[in-house]
């Protein structure tokens, strides 16, 4: 299956490890993987800054460079969901897939051979979970599912333990964390210390922004534990 | 002013007092997941809610005649008030006929919205709020931080403190019940004198021309079953087609609000009693103008549940009054700018869009997608704060070239130690990602 590896440009520069678990686990998956190497960003970062009348530049560099893939896969729920909701083309809007999404709904994996054996918390991050239902959320009276521990379910070794408040936002929030520094902060300490409660070793979830989010705070004071996006717990060996 | 970013800053400054915060309205989440997740038809009953809703506005103006011609019919007085300075000058007038000078009112979110008590005040009339949240933040001069648990901010130590000086209550006594007995003692004797009272309405049936007042506290029907004049003050968004839909909102609205199974009184009034006189104040306000926007349309099916409020996590930790607008949180940050868009460009910025307020809500309304589209309409009228457009217009070029881009981020990664300083206020109390030697890309390429 050919598949086009969307990188989103805060991955590309700042987690770069994100993006070569992605390529590798997809090519181990037995996807035949391009990766369009003029791609920037998504534009989210404008149109959710109330500046999406910005964002046609980055809309057309994203056609240009991805244009005829069926399937466009990215390890960042946020970034997708912005493209679903907001890219012009349709065909962009119907063809791009959060990684997990992609490996549970279009690859059907039953089995991986990773191996991370660590005590794990899971963060769900809000765009993926709300926005894309990556899981059932507590919201809503429906059954409870979650396609990230599905997958985790498949790695030797990993215990996986999730928060009190299962899915409270890390407080990210794009420019918010800036905007909003006080309260962007105090949410992400707050999620911090559920998964502390826990003794968590690593923190993980599928959107690298809210990881980058709670490791600045993580390091800030001092912690041993580190986050890991998703897909590099689903690549390691 | 302070913007809701800065009022926020102050109040997680004192952090024990903001975990309690958070906790407390975590708590009424919770309360309301329990008695949502037991009613296997909540979705149903959710969507139900939100076609009659829907439904409703898109005839708004049949229901509300019908509604008048019903209320006219029962005998009851109804006054159409086209923005809030019109709404107070009816109510004032009505009050004046009387010759009040005391009135009491239950709680009303829509008279916050009017600040009809300064008005009156303005006019020499005292109005006692009989609400007991209400009271407790009236004696503070405050306004509402809630708009179901007024005074949510409060402790029972500083209502303790609120009530010696105005109740002279002994200093330090901060008994739940002893301080609530004390304000029963002092509301009684308003409720006995008052020949005026004003309350809110919850839903307004155009069937029937009946209205329905919800409270916990029974002090709307305290207030209107003594008073000689009840005066109901109304948005013309709470009409309801018919009394059976009340089977719906009720449940949904005492669920959502505080996980009740219902609220302890849902009042009906239908006509006034012999002798009474009753008056209902219908108030656009900027209600129609959201209605024929078809983004924001939406927005009036909202049922004041506040269950938005609770599941906030934005509101958790900043409180209501750093949302500087009389109904504050989600709902507040998409009504607000409906009204004045320069003096709430901040609110629809106060949130991270993670969606909760959306699935919570029992109407489904879209309040995060709502939240987006006013940070798009904010920015188009000019209101960026300074420097923002320029920076956002000059993040668009380089993430939109691809050449740029590689350039911008390069330099980024070689200078990224140039932003630990407390300048950026990511760096304030986080540190930054530690920059790689290589992009990924740089890394492909060599692959």
């Amino acid at each position: 299956m050919r598949v086009a590896l969307f990188v989103p440009c805060y991955i590309d520069q700042f987690y770069p490890q994100v993006a070569v678990a992605s390529l590798e686990l997809l090519e181990k998956l037995g996807c035949d993987v391009v990766v369009p190497t003029d791609q920037t960003c998504c534009g989210q970062p404008m149109a959710n800054s109330g500046f999406a009348s910005s964002t046609a530049g980055c809309d057309a560099n994203f056609s240009q460079n991805f244009v005829g893939f069926d399937y466009i896969v990215g390890p960042s729920g946020s970034c997708v969901l912005h493209l679903k909701e907001h890219h012009p083309s349709e065909k962009i809007r119907n063809s791009v897939y959060e990684i997990c999404e992609f490996l549970t709904d279009v690859l059907h994996i039953k089995a991986l051979s990773a191996n991370f054996p660590y005590r794990v918390g899971l963060h769900q991050s809000c765009h993926g979970q709300r926005g894309l239902h990556l899981s059932s959320m507590s919201e809503r009276n429906e059954k409870p599912f979650s396609k990230l521990q599905d997958l985790l379910s498949l790695v030797k070794g990993v215990e996986v333990v999730m928060p009190a408040r299962e899915d409270e936002c890390c407080g990210f929030g794009g420019t918010f964390c800036v905007t909003e520094e006080a309260v962007s902060v105090k949410m992400g300490q707050d999620r911090i210390k559920e998964h502390d409660a826990n003794d968590v070793e690593f923190i993980t979830g599928a959107d690298t922004s809210c990881l980058m989010h709670m490791e600045g705070i993580l390091r800030r004071q001092g912690s041993k534990v580190q986050v890991k996006h998703i897909v590099e717990i689903l690549n390691h060996a | 002013m302070l913007s809701h970013s800065e009022a926020s800053e102050n109040f997680i400054a004192d952090a024990e007092r903001t975990d309690w915060h958070d906790e407390t309205l975590w708590f009424v989440r919770a309360k309301r997941d329990n008695a949502s997740k037991v009613l296997p038809e909540w979705e149903a009953m959710r969507e139900h809610a939100s076609q009659i809703k829907d439904h409703t506005l898109a005839n708004l103006g049949e229901y509300l005649q019908a509604f008048e011609a019903k209320a006219i019919a029962n005998g009851i007085h109804v006054h159409w008030a086209a923005d809030a300075e019109e709404h107070n000058a009816i109510v004032h007038k009505i009050i004046a006929a009387q010759g009040s000078k005391t009135i009491v009112k239950s709680k009303s979110m829509l008279t916050e919205e009017c600040h009809l008590n300064d008005y009156l005040a303005s006019k020499g009339i005292e109005v006692v709020d009989t609400d007991l949240g209400e009271r407790i933040v009236q004696f503070r001069n405050e306004a509402p931080s809630h708009i179901v648990l007024p005074a949510i901010h409060l402790k029972k130590e500083d209502v303790g403190e609120t009530f010696h000086q105005h109740l002279g209550t002994p200093k330090g006594n901060k008994d739940p019940q002893f301080l609530t007995e004390a304000a029963r003692q002092h509301l009684r004797g308003h409720f006995l004198a008052s020949e005026v009272a004003i309350t809110g309405v919850n839903f307004a049936v155009a069937e029937t021309g009946e209205f329905v007042v919800c409270t916990n506290e029974g002090n709307a029907d305290m207030g209107a079953h003594l008073a000689k004049v009840h005066i109901a003050c109304t948005g013309i968004e709470k009409i309801i087609p018919k009394r059976a839909d009340l089977a719906v909102f009720l449940r949904l609205l005492a669920r959502s609000a505080t996980g009740q199974l219902i609220t302890t009184y849902s009042s009906h009034f239908h006509k006034p009693r012999e002798g009474q006189e009753m008056h209902i104040v219908l108030l656009d306000n900027g209600r129609t103008r959201q209605l024929a926007d078809p983004k924001y349309k939406n927005s009036l099916k909202c049922i004041r549940c506040a269950a938005c409020f609770n599941t906030c996590p934005v509101y958790r930790r900043s409180g209501g009054h750093s949302y500087h607008q009389p109904v504050a949180g989600p709902i507040g940050s998409i009504l607000a700018p409906n009204i004045d868009k320069k003096a709430n460009a901040d609110l629809p910025f106060a949130s991270t869009l993670c969606g909760s307020c959306s699935n919570v809500c029992p109407v489904k309304i879209n309040i995060h997608e709502q939240l987006w589209f006013w940070r798009q309409d904010l920015m188009e009228a000019g209101l960026a704060p300074a420097g923002k457009t320029i920076g956002m217009k000059l993040m668009a070029i380089t993430l939109a070239n691809p050449v740029i881009y590689r350039i911008g981020g390069s330099l980024m990664r070689r200078f990224s130690s140039l932003l630990n300083t407390n300048l950026n206020p990511w760096y304030k109390q986080r540190e930054m990602p530690v920059a790689p030697k290589e992009s990924f890309q740089e890394w492909y390429k060599n692959r």
